[in-house]
């Protein structure tokens, strides 16, 4: 636990980073400090390593003040991942990881051994270890720097923009491969990013900061997306705060259509006698996995002139904003729910999910304002 | 007796003993102004108002001619070695603090963010990662101060046959033998010319780390098999 308490930072020139910052930052789970630039979130980070020093207030790890502490055994003692990996370009990938185990005196082969494991934990290739950084693309760099900051397996992972250089889909891999790797090890993460989807995306805890150093919200990122404090806050979030607060509700309790649904080799025209054939059924293989949308009308059981029915969900594990999307990108507006083996379930139209929106809204009001956040990776 | 490699008797030394000299003279200077250096850089890294200071009083010190050392220099270390040594020390100087500190400085920000954040002190820091980068713009100013070092031995001939090779210049004139100032001026120019390569040499070996030059696009190409990962998801 990271405890920031009534934390200033006011420069010599008059200018505020950090105005009177409290946070408590839980361990085993990704604390996201966002906000626009100049708003402190970088000065706060670094702050926890002593980089830089408050003007007033204490930050606590584990109910110890960090100013007892000598500063480099601290900074030993949290991981610190940078924009641009920050990587040693003399040294290869394996001793650039080994660099603080070698500092705590670990001998050269204990270090280089963790580095190799933590190489694979990191999802990098074993045969980069002897390679040096210009070898390697930004977004291996950044895998690296992450390995580099676990090597020593710190309690405590600082994390400053690290995936702000790179391009979205190395990004965004870069942050599934981070929540795994915390599902996997737990730490206590502080996460400093400007890029409010980051936040949603990867933090347990999000703590929005406005210019001047000053808190705005602190809030899970559900909370911050069905209830932003204020404009601030609710004009950082963007335009579509309400479709991508669908992220946070499941499927689960999604009413599904299962009459339209038919396994190839029924009799269709029975099928047509009792549903009408004027709504499109959705046709599936003798196993329920989907083959495709027909029209009653038009067809005659010849599986090869289905239409396409795209892209199914998975009920209970996607959100209710995947199967929007879906039933969204469907041609009839229908979406295809399966369960994990891709057998169908049923159907769900907009309408269906609407009303799933609905109840879950409704439900989520009847519940206690403050729910207590799942650890993201488990998710 | 009168070849091209026939030194005169009264220089007292063979042909390769003049080189053997000669190098002496040049690369201890080069050699102590390096040693000199480093603490001067980490100083100036260190504090950051008192580099342009140090810059400018090496810069007044490489504006006085060697000659005015050599009169200063005479009264304290005679005429020897060590008073053409001196001076080219304060040369090397000039050369080898600005790459010093210029080498060091271009060390990335985030590098050097990293290398503190990682609970590394500023003196290891220095030793172990910013030298080390700082490596190719060093041996820059190594190559520069070790020619014109070699060079500049030359001018100790003025003080009692002090000048190595240059002693052959002022022997040519004596005896009426120009091809000894020939004989001079080649070996200095092509001892030059070999200890820049060793030098070039150096530094390959020191820097295994750096990007084949005008093959930066290699970065590029090694790029392909984290896209093919990120196209093909995280298990």
């Amino acid at each position: 636990m990271i405890a920031i308490e009534d934390v200033s930072k006011r420069y010599a020139d008059g200018t505020v980073a950090v105005d009177r910052l409290s946070l408590q930052i839980p361990n085993h789970s990704i604390t996201v400090l966002v906000g626009p630039s100049g708003c402190g979130k970088t000065t706060t980070l670094r702050m926890i390593n002593r980089m830089i020093e408050p003007s007033s207030g204490t930050i606590r790890v584990d109910g110890e003040d960090i100013q007892r502490r000598p500063v480099n055994a601290l900074r030993q003692s949290m991981g610190y991942v940078i924009q641009n990996a920050g990587l040693f370009q003399h040294r290869t990938i394996v001793d650039n990881i080994a660099t603080v185990p070698r500092l705590l005196g670990w001998s050269k082969q204990r270090a280089r051994a963790r580095a190799a494991e933590l190489m694979e934990r990191v999802g990098l290739d074993p045969a980069m270890a002897r390679r040096y950084p210009y070898q390697l693309s930004g977004g291996q760099q950044q895998r690296v720097g992450v390995a580099r900051a676990l090597a020593a397996d710190p309690p405590v992972l600082l994390m400053d923009e690290p995936f702000s250089a790179v391009d979205p889909v190395v990004r965004r891999d870069l942050q599934k491969e981070l929540l795994r790797i915390q599902g996997e090890l737990g730490k206590a993460i502080v996460f400093v990013t400007h890029d409010m989807d980051e936040a949603i995306t990867i933090g347990d805890r999000v703590a929005v900061l406005r210019t001047g150093g000053r808190l705005a919200q602190f809030a899970t990122p559900d909370e911050l997306l069905s209830a932003p404090a204020d404009s601030f806050v609710e004009e950082f979030l963007g335009t579509d705060r309400g479709i991508r607060g669908l992220s946070f509700l499941s499927t689960r309790d999604l009413a599904l259509d299962s009459s339209r649904v038919l396994p190839v080799g029924t009799d269709w025209q029975e099928t047509a006698g009792r549903i009408g054939a004027q709504a499109p059924v959705l046709v599936t293989d003798a196993d329920g996995k989907p083959l495709g949308w027909a029209d009653l009308t038009a067809w005659h059981g010849d599986v090869t002139t289905l239409e396409p029915y795209g892209r199914s969900f998975v009920i209970g594990r996607d959100s209710l904003r995947v199967a929007l999307d879906r039933a969204v990108l469907s041609p009839t507006g229908q979406a295809v729910a399966v369960d994990g083996r891709g057998k169908v379930l049923g159907l769900a139209g907009q309408d269906r999910i609407a009303a799933a929106i609905r109840a879950a809204r409704q439900e989520r009001a009847a519940d206690s304002p403050d729910p207590v956040p799942e650890p993201k990776a488990a998710r | 007796m009168n070849g091209f490699f026939d030194i005169p008797s009264d220089l007292q030394s063979s042909y390769l003993g003049l080189i053997s000299t000669h190098m002496q003279e040049a690369l201890i200077p080069v050699l102590v102004g390096l040693l000199l250096a480093l603490p001067i850089g980490l100083l100036c890294v260190r504090v950051d108002w008192i580099y342009p200071p140090v810059l400018w009083f090496t810069t007044v010190l490489y504006a006085i001619p060697s000659i005015a050392f050599f009169v200063v220099l005479i009264d304290y270390t005679g005429l020897s070695r060590t008073t053409v040594i001196i001076p080219l020390c304060l040369y090397s100087l000039v050369i080898l603090v600005p790459a010093v500190v210029d080498g060091v400085r271009s060390v990335p920000e985030e590098t050097n963010a990293a290398a503190a954040a990682m609970g590394i002190g500023p003196v290891r820091r220095y030793l172990q990662v910013q030298l080390p980068i700082a490596v190719p713009a060093i041996m820059a100013g190594l190559r520069v101060a070790t020619a014109s070092s070699i060079s500049l031995v030359s001018v100790g001939a003025l003080i009692g046959n002090q000048g190595a090779l240059g002693n052959l210049l002022t022997t040519a004139m004596l005896y009426h033998r120009p091809l000894l100032a020939v004989n001079s001026v080649v070996t200095t120019a092509v001892l030059a010319i070999l200890v820049d390569a060793l030098l070039v040499l150096l530094r390959r070996v020191l820097t295994p780390w750096q990007p084949p030059t005008g093959r930066r696009a290699g970065r590029r190409t090694s790029s392909i098999p984290d896209a093919a990962r990120a196209q093909g998801g995280v298990s």
